[in-house]
């Protein structure tokens, strides 16, 4: 399954949710957040929110600024 | 301060009148240093994409000087990207305070008026608690105040120029246009210019490379910590009258005949 995830392109082998992503780049629980195809994800549905095939997926946290 | 002179933004009470931002800062031990110094409450980070390969986090650091965060939308040229990014943020750091940036001009960073009036609409009817960075115009202050932003920031000079505050004669005429809080942000350059914002009437400040890329950004925190008191106090303390001509400070009676 082919997809983008913060702007790389990815083959993932299996099916995998949000979570799954999410884990691969970091462990933290919060200042993390999830757009699927430019549509927020709350925490409380990535476990079961499947991602799918060209999906573009944004996962963001914190960095300095502002 | 514990005087009856709270600084309150929506309903939130802070000690400090200072608002840092942490863009800018060398390293995560140079920021911690800079916050503790400064004696803020608030201070601002932006959101992008993580990056495995950081060395630490931010939010670590964050997390361990208590300070509470306020996500930005820095970097968004639309009210639609920065509307998207605050529906990020508050996800990420379960806040609906965000501070609004909608910058429509890549050299001088200057915010779009047009975009950022639609942009703090949208996130004031999503139940967000709006403080804009705006341009130095009190009829749009006005118009961003009476849409239900928690707070106007006008700027002073362009982000990050350090030119202090261009048009004072503005900032005053903001203070006295809205109720709610006026925050000065961007321009900041020294001490002196955080403690003439806070002269000119303003409830806070926002500064951020005036202290991370100073050369000794923990000195200019305290810097600025104590600038933005003394102006406080100043300003409440009622400045005397400017003159053309001097006013003998001492007795003019009772001078000895030689």
């Amino acid at each position: 399954m082919d997809l983008t995830v913060n702007g790389e392109h990815r083959t993932l082998p299996g099916p995998a949710s949000v979570a799954d992503l999410v884990r691969e780049l970091t462990h933290r629980g919060t200042g993390v957040a999830v757009a699927v195809n430019g549509e927020v994800v709350p925490r409380s549905a990535w476990t079961t929110t499947a991602v799918n095939a060209q999906d573009a997926i944004e996962i963001l946290t914190a960095v300095q600024g502002g | 301060m514990g005087s009856g002179d709270d600084f309150v933004i929506a309903g939130e009470t802070f000690d400090s009148r200072l608002i840092l931002g942490t863009g800018g800062a060398t390293n995560h031990a140079v920021l911690a240093d800079a916050i503790t110094e400064s004696g803020t409450g608030l201070v601002t980070v932006a959101l992008r994409r993580i990056d495995p390969q950081a060395p630490g986090t931010l939010l670590d650091v964050l997390d361990k000087t208590g300070v509470r965060l306020l996500p930005n939308t820095a970097g968004c040229y639309t009210a639609v990207e920065a509307v998207k990014l605050a529906h990020l943020a508050r996800e990420a750091f379960d806040t609906s305070w965000i501070k609004l940036e909608v910058i429509g001009d890549s050299d001088t960073l200057l915010p779009d008026a047009v975009e950022l009036v639609a942009a703090a609409e949208r996130l004031v009817d999503d139940g967000f608690t709006v403080l804009p960075y705006a341009g130095d115009d009190p009829v749009l202050a006005r118009r961003l105040a009476d849409l239900g932003c928690a707070a106007v920031m006008p700027l002073g000079a362009p982000i990050g120029s350090g030119m202090g505050i261009r048009n004072p004669y503005n900032i005053a005429l903001i203070r006295e246009a809205v109720s709610v809080p006026v925050i000065l942000d961007a321009g900041i350059g020294t001490a002196s210019d955080a403690a003439f914002a806070m002269e000119l009437g303003c409830d806070g400040v926002l500064l951020a490379s005036a202290v991370t890329r100073a050369e000794r950004p923990g000195e200019m925190a305290a810097a600025m910590r104590h600038a933005v008191i003394a102006g406080r106090l100043a300003y409440r303390a009622g400045r005397i009258a400017r003159r053309l001509y001097a006013t003998a400070s001492s007795p003019t009676e009772g001078m000895p005949a030689w």
